[in-house]
């Protein structure tokens, strides 16, 4: 019941928010700040769920963005179909996130027995083989970019998105699903000799994190409304990342935590023009240098042990390391 | 593909090797993917050109300099940033490597702007075989790449810097208690990585004519496609891999009129996938079996 309550709460303040912005009380250039953190926060928990909890070493986390957006933006601009614009949108995003799971299960199901930074490198490869492949598809505008995507997206889309997605992925975690990825992450030998099946967890993590950095990318494609395959190189990958690592790997709230602090923390420094890039970097390197295991560690930091003491955490994985 | 193309996919490569040389040594002792050493090749580059511009120096002297102040850069990235981190998750000393990466190409930006620079080259003498030209650009590049090598493979193989080299990437444990400075060793094999790297810039550099702060970052992911491609650790491996991507490259280029060539980039990476889903030790990597 309590659970509810705070959903409904969480819920509120977010239509809250939408009201202020739609009277201009939140001047309207925060409110895209304020959407593209809720669409960082469903990208670093996805890639969380990757990287953190089933402990696969992704970067090619961009090319799945650049499917959902190019798959959504093309169902809402290269087709007219019959419905109300929401409808369109809802399916747009649909078809986005499933184009994005199905590259995440092609691209898993061979890659996934590599290891470590093998998996990553090959990851990274795969990202930047989507991106060629945009840049060189002509229905999509190659080079010059994809244009007239209509603005679907405010704030409360990505939010409302965003709380679905994170619950959704939490409760994956705390199913039995979540703990045999754990347990991979723990000790892929001991998770296998257990009888769980590895690789069918591992692919399950890769299409379901894919699944939502699609439907990401389709918040994205809506929200900036032109698209261009130098958009997701490498770098966004790097970006989604460092908020996982930042927040803890395996942490979703540390996730949560690090894509709307390092999203702000972007805004304050548009504000130093040519510095603002070295500030980040030497920031990165800085928050490195003296907390590498990430703001949170493993811990997760929730309602329950925040308010309760008695209640156990939910927090997963063992404490140790 | 014709001979023309061999040539041009060589010189090309030979740069690749250059830069995955550093990686594979770099991840051979620290098991370490050093996003930053393409950002150290794209510095070399520049200091070359400031060697040759400002200080009106010949090529071969600037690329001494380029290799010299790189390796210091390099010994100075290691102790400041990687050594902290040697014992903290991996995943943090990755993350410290690309920030170093994007300070690099932003204090360059900052500091020199972002616009290319035109890199000033000896004038090119061009020599024609059956059809096929030569330039004399080409025959540099190729030339001083291997005389690096061999210089390499001779610290590697016969000084005792090198075999405490591969002792450390052997078992680095095991080497401490053999009263092998580890430290130095590995801040060594970083001054020889960047060095290569400087002159794999300097060597571009006067190749296309054009240096730019943005240069590193495509060679320096695919030099390490290179290096995982010949086998990560694995020194004559870094160079066929580098020889393979560049030819490859070259030959895609080349295809119907430069009608694939926006594929080039893609191309690498899926020699990568292939390989590592064939062969995951690369060609030359050892196999290591997993204990429990």
């Amino acid at each position: 019941m309590k659970k509810l309550y705070v959903t409904i709460g969480v819920v509120l303040f977010g239509i809250f928010i939408q009201i202020l912005i739609w009277n201009n009380i939140i001047n309207p250039y925060y409110g895209i700040v304020l959407t593209t953190m809720a669409m960082f926060v469903i990208l670093s928990t996805s890639l969380n769920l990757i990287n953190g909890v089933t402990g696969q070493f992704s970067l090619g986390h961009a090319g799945f963005v650049a499917i959902g957006a190019y798959f959504s933006a093309i169902v809402t601009t290269r087709m007219s179909l019959p419905f109300p614009t929401f409808v369109i949108f809802i399916i747009a995003l649909l078809v986005g996130g499933i184009a994005a799971a199905i590259a995440g299960f092609l691209i898993g199901l061979p890659t996934l027995r590599l290891k470590g930074d093998y998996l990553a490198i090959a990851t990274l490869g795969f990202g930047e083989i989507i991106r060629v492949l945009f840049l060189n598809w002509e229905y999509v505008g190659s080079a010059s970019g994809m244009w007239g995507i209509p603005k679907y997206v405010n704030f409360l889309w990505a939010y409302v998105l965003a709380i679905i997605i994170v619950l959704i992925i939490v409760n994956f975690i705390n199913s039995s699903h979540g703990r045999a990825c754990i347990s991979i992450r723990e000790d892929e030998i001991a998770a296998e000799t257990m009888g769980v099946n590895i690789t069918k967890y591992k692919v399950m993590a890769f299409t379901f994190g894919a699944f939502f950095a699609g439907i990401a990318g389709g918040i994205y494609a809506h929200l900036i409304q032109i698209l261009h395959p130098q958009n997701f190189t490498f770098m966004l990958s790097v970006q989604i990342l460092l908020m996982v690592v930042l927040g803890g790997l395996g942490s979703m709230s540390g996730s949560i935590a690090a894509a709307i602090l390092l999203t702000l923390i972007a805004e304050v420094l548009r504000g130093f023009a040519e510095l603002q890039m070295i500030i980040y970097s030497l920031m990165l390197i800085g928050l490195m240098l003296f907390r590498p295991q990430g703001l949170f560690g493993r811990k997760e930091i929730s309602l329950n042990n925040l308010f309760s003491k008695n209640s156990g955490s939910i927090s997963f994985g063992s404490p140790k390391k | 593909m014709d001979f023309q193309q061999l040539i041009n996919g060589i010189s090309l490569g030979s740069v690749y090797a250059l830069i995955a040389l550093g990686y594979t040594m770099v991840y051979g002792i620290i098991r370490l993917i050093n996003f930053a050493h393409g950002e150290v090749y794209m510095l070399g580059a520049f200091i070359g050109f400031y060697a040759i511009t400002g200080l009106g120096l010949s090529f071969f002297p600037a690329l001494i300099i380029a290799m010299a102040v790189c390796a210091l850069l390099g010994v100075s990235i290691e102790r400041l940033a990687y050594k902290p981190l040697r014992n903290a998750p991996r995943v943090a000393a990755l993350m410290t490597a690309v920030g170093l990466s994007l300070l690099f190409q932003n204090v360059t930006i900052y500091f020199l702007g972002a616009k290319p620079k035109s890199f000033p080259r000896s004038n090119v003498i061009t020599w024609d075989f059956m059809n096929v030209s030569i330039r004399s650009n080409q025959v540099l590049i190729l030339g001083t790449a291997l005389v690096l090598m061999v210089l390499l493979r001779f610290i590697v193989q016969k000084t005792k810097m090198g075999k405490a080299m591969r002792a450390v990437s052997f078992d680095r444990d095991a080497a401490m208690l053999m009263g092998i400075n580890v430290d130095n060793t590995i801040s060594f094999t970083f001054a020889i990585g960047s060095a290569l790297a400087a002159a794999g810039g300097v060597l571009v550099g006067q190749y296309y004519g054009m240096i730019q702060p943005f240069m590193g970052m495509l060679p320096g992911l695919k030099a390490f496609v290179a290096a995982v491609l010949g086998g990560i650790g694995s020194i004559p491996g870094a160079m066929i891999g580098g020889m393979i991507l560049g030819v490859a490259e070259a030959g895609v280029s080349a295809i119907r009129g430069g009608q694939f060539s926006t594929y080039r980039d893609a191309v690498s990476f899926a020699i990568l996938i292939i390989i590592l889903i064939v062969k995951p030790t690369g060609i030359l990597g050892k196999n290591v079996r997993e204990k429990v």
